[in-house]
């Protein structure tokens, strides 16, 4: 009875542990956003973002903690929470999809590697779908990078602007995501 | 052998589920650190008296204050705005929860300092403390001639100490919802010398103000100072305040009608002559309430280093 037990844990147990073989994750991505007008630069950086993404089947899952954005200016960064992105009401913002153009195999020896990440981007509670284009580095010592960069539009996903400030807030604010994956 | 089904059942489909979707669960619930409330209050200063915010580590904040003279003037003093007293001043945070800042104001030409400490910081994620608690020790002293004391007697000796008055104010506050925040600020007010002996150095008062999101930029915020019965002579009302506070970016306008001239702890608690009955009676049976504005502008001086991931 006991014997069986055991044996039949051991056969549900490896399906996990064979999906979990090219799973790799962080929790401290980066992604910084830049505004550009004549009147007023606007930055940000966040180092708590978390992912996971599994090599075998492509797929890839990003969540960004909107409050933990740091800006030059403490104003900026309140306004930012309370009026543009409601980060007490929609705490996150996320992206789920694909990364195509490496393979689980090419994870593993050192390399350079164009990819396209396509899916779809949550950012103040509206979808978007999003395709764009990065790079997956494998260094010498195996550790993996994930770099893209990209363009978000605020009225895209709802946020408005005052006129007030209309021209102290660029239309197409860019964003740079960089992400030290590790084996989960 | 029964008791382990729904388990094995359980097991079976977690697998499963994991391959298809939220490959984020796997990582579980992300840790974070203290999250403090913000943007409880549009600025630290209610209408007159101070608010349960402080300005941010290394921001300057620029301020002036202005009242009209009473609105009950009638058209002959143009409903107040012929009249006029100010406050100019500077506030600084020395860090997230220590501010300072000093002030000039017209109200019997006055310069005041204040130190502004929050002890407890009411916390949205990562702590539990369900309100924000600091306190606020002030100073001012009046740089009138002599003569023109209001509480100088003849006999009175002109001593730099008899110039000064203090205030000490606690404030017990919570951001209730997004839209809505309350604190309570009972205080004491000690001033060095008074007019007569009749009068207490000092007056005690329990005092509470509060906020209301019209918009996302837009506040109404209402003040109440409440000064224990017996201290003040008869001619002394408690000040009362009704605003609105508009957010612009790196300003905030806040409009309000008051029935205080002054713009500092002794001036709008001990000696608030505005009488909100007089609110539309003639000119001549006293004061109501007057028209004013504050006007905030930051400067970020020094960007602090913050924390990173």
């Amino acid at each position: 009875m006991k014997r069986h037990t055991i044996i039949l844990f051991a056969a549900l147990a490896l399906p996990w542990a064979a999906s979990a073989q090219d799973r790799y994750m962080t929790r401290t991505g980066h992604i910084e956003f830049h505004s550009s007008t004549p009147m007023e630069d606007i930055h940000a950086e966040n180092d708590k973002v978390t992912s996971v993404w599994d090599a075998t089947t492509g797929n890839v899952e990003f969540a960004v903690l909107i409050k933990a954005f740091s800006f030059e200016k403490a104003l900026m960064q309140e306004h930012f929470n309370e009026n543009y992105m409601e980060s007490n009401k929609l705490p996150k913002a996320s992206f789920k999809g694909t990364i195509k153009g490496v393979s689980a195999e090419q994870l593993t020896k050192p390399g350079s590697y164009p990819v396209e990440v396509s899916g779809t981007i949550t950012i103040h509670g509206v979808d978007r779908p999003m395709t764009t284009k990065g790079t997956v580095t494998v260094d010498a010592k195996g550790a993996i990078t994930a770099t893209s960069e990209f363009a978000v539009k605020p009225g895209d996903h709802d946020i408005k602007i005052p006129g007030a400030v209309k021209k102290n807030i660029a239309e197409e604010i860019a964003v740079k995501v960089r992400l030290d994956y590790s084996k989960m | 052998m029964r008791s382990f089904l729904p388990l094995i059942a359980g097991l079976l489909m977690a697998p499963s589920a994991l391959c298809q979707d939220d490959l984020l669960n796997l990582l579980g619930e992300e840790e974070t650190g203290p999250e403090y409330t913000n943007a409880s209050f549009k600025t630290t200063r209610v209408i007159n008296g101070h608010s349960l915010e402080n300005t941010a580590h290394g921001v300057l904040d620029f301020k002036i204050g202005h009242r009209f003279g009473p609105a009950n003037g009638g058209a002959a003093q143009a409903y107040g705005l012929d009249g006029a007293t100010v406050r100019i001043g500077l506030d600084y945070g020395v860090t997230d929860r220590l501010m300072v800042g000093i002030g000039r104001s017209s109200y019997q030409k006055t310069v005041d300092g204040f130190a502004k400490y929050k002890l407890l910081r009411q916390c949205d994620a990562g702590c539990s403390m369900p309100i924000t608690l600091a306190v606020v020790a002030s100073s001012s002293m009046t740089t009138l001639p002599a003569d023109e004391v209001p509480w100088y007697g003849a006999d009175r000796t002109d001593y730099f100490s008899h110039r000064l008055s203090y205030a000490w104010t606690l404030i017990v506050g919570r951001k209730i919802s997004e839209n809505v925040s309350l604190q309570l600020n009972p205080g004491v007010v000690h001033r060095n010398l008074v007019a007569s002996t009749a009068d207490p150095n000092d007056v005690v008062h329990v005092s509470g103000a509060g906020r209301v999101k019209l918009s996302k930029r837009v506040a109404f915020n209402v003040e109440y100072f409440y000064v224990l019965r017996d201290q003040l002579p008869d001619n002394f009302r408690n000040s009362l305040s009704v605003g609105l506070d508009i957010e612009t970016g790196g300003h905030v306008f806040q409009l309000h009608f008051t029935n205080s001239s002054g713009m500092f702890e002794r001036a709008f608690i001990t000696e608030t002559t505005g009488d909100w009955a007089n609110a539309f009676s003639a000119p001549s049976k006293g004061g109501g309430f007057q028209f004013g504005f504050n006007i905030s502008r930051v400067f970020t001086l020094h960007e602090p280093k913050r924390p990173k991931g």
